[in-house]
């Protein structure tokens, strides 16, 4: 074979290969996500449309909406646990909700707020508490200036505890 | 204006490295892409001149033999 | 009617000459709404109530990612047009698209990965609207790697248009990704039907920046569309001719 077709192979197959890696770790991934997605709701119930239940000891990802006033913080170390009920938009909040109690060591993402949307990783310890390896803050595409979130009666402080 | 000083438009209210980060890197990126576009066009017209330049020397080298042989043929006769 | 109007257009000359118009307007207008835009979204725009000054990474990661699917879509339409009609010209304008694409998609990816540091608290995270961004800048340098593989630019052109196309069912999975699946990144501010979620004075900068943004696009387009015409043509005696004179012009 001559250089340049050989060269020519190389890339042609290098590309044909890194493309499949690239669509194969991409399906993987993704299959990951919706799998290990759980709601606090589906913790309890199973997925909806599996009707799988998680088992104790598991990796599971759990995303909803932080429970204002269930946010608790240890002083001294960096230890944290809060509830966690179901996605809804718009957002509210009822006494009957499910909720998920989810602790997690370590620092917390900016946008970490009361009755904001989070996803985290972790494993699942007893039927309703998760330990969680990762915390991260979700948002949503609403932009807005200071002035007026106060004028509306935003809650936007950064926590503090 | 958004900044009472220019420390806190560096600071950028404590973000500040992730907002030079993103601004940084884009204005590079974008300079690099300019730039590489402008010096291969140049490049370009370089190479073809050089190419017209070489034929022409070829060309000449090619008159001048043709003349010295004619020239040698009609010594010969 | 059509053809007979596009028909100057198929010729490398006329089609040199014409990106050669227009792109010192497109570069002057890039820089002006460019300043304008960065100027007012860095000193002006107003900062977000949650996310505080990180906002003003929006000004840059949303053109950016917009324009990396657009110029996807310019891309894929001459690599189209090129392999139907043979048109040497939609291969020449779709290898200059290509490293403008990658480059935004590039700025779009790091952008985003320094935004949803501090606010999602981490750099990067395996889900479906940022993985799909990744796979476009992939399909990219895929594209670029292919158009420079053959010296015979006619099949290089055609390896490159193949992969474009096939690519380009990755737009709409970048573009509804937020609705399809379950994902960390929100959905759309700007680009959804209807009023975008943002008021005015967080709008207009945005709307400055990406017009400045489209305007660069349009003349590195040009610019790097003539590169190529020059590339493939570099044995016609206009191009002989235009590069000739052009160095005795320099000359005096």
């Amino acid at each position: 074979m001559n250089p340049r077709r050989k060269k020519r192979l190389t890339i042609v197959t290098s590309l044909i290969i890194g493309l499949g890696v690239v669509a194969g770790l991409v399906l993987y991934a993704l299959s990951q996500n919706i799998d290990l997605f759980y709601k606090p709701s589906e913790i309890y119930n199973g997925k909806e449309d599996t009707g799988l239940k998680a088992i104790d000891g598991q990796r599971l990802r759990i995303g909803g909406l932080v429970v204002p006033g269930s946010v608790h913080r240890n002083s001294e170390t960096l230890h944290v646990s809060f509830k966690l009920a179901d996605m809804r938009m718009p957002i509210s909040f009822s006494e009957s909700d499910p909720t998920v109690t989810v602790t997690y060591d370590g620092i917390l993402p900016d946008l970490f707020r009361e009755g904001q949307g989070i996803v985290a990783n972790g494993i699942l310890v007893d039927g309703s508490t998760i330990k969680a390896s990762e915390v991260l803050a979700k948002h949503d595409e609403n932009y807005m200036p200071k002035e007026l979130a106060d004028d509306m009666g935003k809650k936007h402080e950064k926590p503090t505890y | 204006m958004q900044f009472d000083s220019i420390s806190a438009f560096i600071d950028m209210g404590g973000y500040g490295f992730y907002v030079w980060l993103s601004y940084g890197v884009s204005i590079f990126s974008l300079a690099l892409l300019i730039f590489t576009s402008i010096s291969s066009h140049k490049k370009i017209k370089l190479q073809i001149t050089q190419r017209i330049k070489r034929e022409e020397k070829l060309r000449q080298a090619a008159k001048l033999q043709q003349a010295q042989t004619s020239n040698d043929n009609s010594h010969n006769i | 009617m059509m053809w007979k109007w596009l028909h100057p257009y198929a010729n490398p000359e006329t089609s040199y000459h014409f990106a050669g118009k227009i792109l010192p307007w497109c570069a002057r207008l890039a820089f002006a709404f460019l300043t304008i835009g960065i100027t007012w979204a860095l000193l002006f725009a107003p900062a977000d109530y949650q996310q505080g000054d990180t906002f003003r990474i929006f000004y840059i990661h949303v053109p950016a990612a917009m324009l990396s699917m657009g110029i996807y879509l310019g891309m894929a339409i001459a690599a189209l047009s090129g392999l139907v009609w043979q048109l040497k010209l939609a291969d020449a304008s779709a290898a200059a698209m290509a490293p403008i694409g990658a480059t935004f998609t590039f700025i779009a990816l790091i952008t985003g990965s320094a935004w949803g540091k501090p606010m999602w608290g981490t750099w990067w995270i395996w889900d479906a609207r940022l993985t799909s961004e990744l796979i476009l800048l992939f399909l990219y340098l895929g594209v670029m790697a292919l158009h420079n593989a053959f010296d015979d630019k006619a099949l290089a052109g055609k390896a490159a248009g193949i992969l474009a196309l096939v690519g380009v069912i990755n737009l709409p999975i970048i573009k509804y990704s937020v609705e399809w699946w379950n994902t960390l990144h929100q959905g759309a501010t700007v680009s959804k039907l209807g009023q975008p979620s943002m008021t005015a004075d967080m709008f207009w900068p945005f709307l400055v920046c990406f017009i400045g943004f489209a305007f660069l696009v349009t003349a590195l387009i040009c610019l790097r569309f003539r590169t190529e015409i020059l590339n493939r043509n570099s044995m016609r005696p206009w191009v002989r001719e235009l590069v000739t004179t052009e160095v005795k012009t320099h000359a005096v």
